[in-house]
């Protein structure tokens, strides 16, 4: 029953994906309850959460590709490989 | 199935046809650019020498998938193994007596003002992204595909052959240092 805060901050992590389980949420919002430290912890963690929205975000913008002379090279090279060896 | 409509490969378009699909679905899993490259073309050569393998049932593009999920998972066991061990783990918690409780240091603080000023600020991706290559490459890993890409649960259990417990041991590890790390250079500067 009693959680550790480290077991509490980890159900805090899950929870912030929404996949922790109804029993771990009672368990943890006794352990916030009485702990300070979880407490800001779990705050917190909600800021972070939307900070990784926000990376996410800035992600989807500079989409990241592979340039024409990067996928000549590997054509060349897989021309090379598949030429009939003498 | 007929002879009619079995796919066929076609290894002079690979490039054209798969490159830039093999290339954003590694990225996506391992954000590293070089590493990215090398990965899409190993993928190929090494989908030309197993050519006559294959049958036909599935499309060329799920048969390539399929051969650069197998270098991912690959080179996860290979960080996973002899990186993984060589890494100084930092620890959050008390050991011994008062197991599982806060290590006085690196316990949360309060973030002064302006939070919200904070996160809506330009830099903030570019610290965070620090953070995130700061952290054990497996760890980065895993939560990048969980965090950023949105992967389930199941699905990144599947492609890496963990558990679902080994990945949130994984997550809650990665999140406690990220929140240490952005409170250290973002929060409280």
């Amino acid at each position: 029953m009693k959680l550790t805060c480290d077991e509490a901050t980890a159900i805090c992590d899950k929870s912030q994906y929404k996949e922790a389980s109804l029993w771990e949420k009672i368990k943890l919002s006794i352990h916030l309850f009485l702990c300070k430290k979880c407490g800001l912890y779990s705050k917190q963690n909600k800021v972070m959460s939307t900070c990784y929205q926000k990376l996410k975000d800035v992600e989807g913008v500079k989409k990241t590709q592979l340039s024409q002379e990067e996928k000549e090279f590997i054509a060349q090279e897989l021309k090379t490989k598949t030429a009939p060896k003498r | 199935m007929s002879e009619t409509d079995k796919h066929l490969l076609n290894p002079e378009k690979w490039v054209s046809l798969h490159a830039d699909y093999l290339f954003n679905y590694t990225i996506g899993r391992l954000n590293d650019r070089d590493l990215a490259k090398d990965l899409v073309q190993d993928t190929f050569f090494s989908a030309l020498k197993a050519k006559n393998d294959f049958q036909g049932k599935a499309s060329e593009r799920t048969w390539l998938i399929a051969i650069l999920k197998r270098k991912i998972v690959d080179y996860y066991r290979k960080i996973n193994s002899i990186k993984g061990k060589a890494e100084v783990r930092m620890n959050f918690y008390e050991d011994g007596d008062r197991e599982g409780e806060w290590l006085e240091e690196r316990a949360p603080t309060d973030w002064s003002g302006e939070i919200e000023k904070k996160i809506e600020n330009q830099e903030l991706a570019v610290v965070l992204e620090k953070c995130i290559a700061n952290l054990p490459e497996k760890h980065a890993m895993v939560f990048r595909m969980k965090t950023i890409h949105h992967i389930e649960t199941e699905a990144i259990c599947k492609e890496l052959g963990i558990t679902s417990s080994n990945l949130w041991v994984i997550i809650h590890r990665a999140r406690t240092q990220l929140r240490k790390c952005m409170e250290d250079n973002w929060f409280k500067n």
